[in-house]
């Protein structure tokens, strides 16, 4: 098994380490040599979406990467991940992959005064801890959207075939359970 | 506030392998934005202009950072004086993501910087070496960056930052255990810190680079020599084309190793700040506040 971490700015080495952890191989992606490899899944990390979104189309792995996850690829995103996986970004009139049915509300929570750390219940794993980095949330899910953990009514975490999109970062707390749920769908 | 400290550091994470860049106006803020910042600087005048202005320099106009948090999603940081604690209140008051304690600014305290652990609003602060680095994050800073020389567009001085830093760490995780105590009275730091250098071979918090960044070709230096980002003061709206230069350091950093890329990013970008050389500075920022 390989897995592919979208490298292109943000946090992906803690992803990295995690991986390391489970002892799964990883490459990272940072321009279009590094997509002539099969992957098993794929990873999008925490960081800036709008400069994600924008070195995704520069550095050509825009189009190739959305026919990946189209196709079935089984995807991890965590926060800005999550901005690139949806279909309806608040206020802005572009999307980037738009590949899960749901709406989400960038820096929902407000500034980085506004970040937060907690623990709550994400469906079929348990109570985990998560932390809000200037996060955003999901304000609409649309059909075949299964939700995995709302916080204060707000939806922080959801599945979509293949695609796991969380608000919140697993990657920084020592808590390894999401990401081998989604290993699990890379074995399938 | 262990877990403020904690989720400040995390925000620093996600910075990562971006560009933060200067800006003094919410129009500069959108160019930045847009041509891929993960963050923006917030400052009255770019470092060179400070420099060529002279007199004292101090914390930006509220209004002013209010404009760029309009203009832009991305965090916005903002510098305050060296120790002085009021102006970082204020930025606080205004919700601002990151404050820088910046040596490009007067300096406000020649003897105290400020008790960052007072704060909830993350800092980030310049170092010229691994000691300077410890004592500001046991003050509380969440990030640290090079000092390097603002407003120079020469890079010798970040360069000879990130070195020094790098072989101090290299250093400390090399020692033995018994000697880390002495290691910790020399560098004046604590020694818990010490041991987290020596088990970890890395600082606790993010280090980006800062201070006479150009070029792509700079960045890619930085960045290959350790530095987990890069700060652009001067270098972008300094030179000819901000715009095309600040997108060719974006994606610079992003493949730092690829020089066919770096080669062709750096073809065509219009002409760069002039600079000064280290020998020419009549000021030497990176001196203020050890």
């Amino acid at each position: 098994m390989k897995i592919g971490i979208l490298a292109v700015q943000g946090a992906f080495a803690e992803h990295e380490a995690v991986l390391d952890a489970l002892h799964i191989p990883y490459k990272e992606i940072r321009c279009m040599r590094d997509l002539q490899q099969t992957f098993d899944g794929v990873i999008l990390p925490g960081g800036e979406s709008t400069v994600q979104g924008k070195l995704l189309h520069e550095l050509h792995l825009f189009a190739p990467m959305r026919q990946w996850i189209a196709d079935g690829m089984p995807v991890l995103a965590t926060c800005a991940g999550m901005i690139l996986l949806a279909q309806t970004i608040e206020g802005q009139d572009t999307a980037y992959f738009a590949t899960i049915p749901i709406t989400v509300r960038r820096n929902a929570y407000g500034r980085q005064l506004g970040s937060f750390h907690t623990e709550s219940e994400c469906r079929g794993i348990g109570k985990i801890p998560m932390t809000f980095i200037r996060a955003p949330y999901i304000t609409q899910a649309g059909d075949g959207v299964s939700i995995l953990s709302t916080i204060e009514e707000h939806i922080v975490a959801v599945r979509y075939q293949n695609q796991i999109a969380l608000s919140f970062h697993p990657e920084l707390d020592c808590d390894y359970r999401l990401h081998q749920g989604f290993l699990e769908l890379c074995k399938q | 506030m262990e877990n403020r400290y904690e989720l400040n550091k995390q925000l620093a994470q996600m910075l990562k392998g971006g560009v933060i860049m200067d800006v003094t106006t919410p129009e500069q803020a959108k160019i930045a934005e847009e041509a891929g910042a993960c963050a923006v600087m917030a400052l009255e005048r770019i470092p060179a202009d400070i420099r060529a202005a002279g007199g004292v320099s101090r914390m930006s106009d509220p209004k002013m950072i209010r404009g760029i948090q309009e203009a832009v999603s991305i965090p916005v940081m903002a510098k305050c004086r060296i120790g002085h604690f009021a102006e970082a209140q204020i930025l606080q008051a205004i919700e601002i993501d990151y404050i820088d304690e910046s040596e490009v600014l007067s300096p406000a305290d020649d003897v105290y910087h400020i008790n960052k652990r007072d704060f909830q609003v993350p800092f980030v602060c310049g170092a010229r070496d691994l000691g300077e680095a410890l004592r500001r994050i046991n003050e509380g800073a969440s990030m640290i960056r090079t000092k390097g020389e603002p407003g120079t567009g020469d890079i010798v001085q970040a360069v000879r930052h990130m070195r020094m830093m790098n072989s101090a760490i290299a250093k400390v995780a090399a020692m033995r255990e018994d000697v880390l105590y002495e290691e910790a009275k020399q560098l004046q730091v604590p020694y818990e810190l010490i041991l987290y250098v020596h088990k970890n071979g890395r600082l606790p918090v993010v280090n980006f680079a800062a201070g006479g960044v150009a070029t792509p070709a700079d960045a890619a230096l930085m960045m290959q020599l350790g530095a987990e980002g890069v700060f652009v003061g001067s270098g972008i709206f300094k030179s000819g084309n901000p715009k095309k230069r600040a997108g060719a350091i974006v994606k610079a950093v992003t493949n730092y190793t690829d020089a066919q890329m770096i080669a062709e990013l750096s073809a065509d970008l219009g002409e760069a700040m002039v600079g000064i050389n280290e020998q020419e500075i009549q000021l030497l920022m990176a001196e203020r506040g050890k």
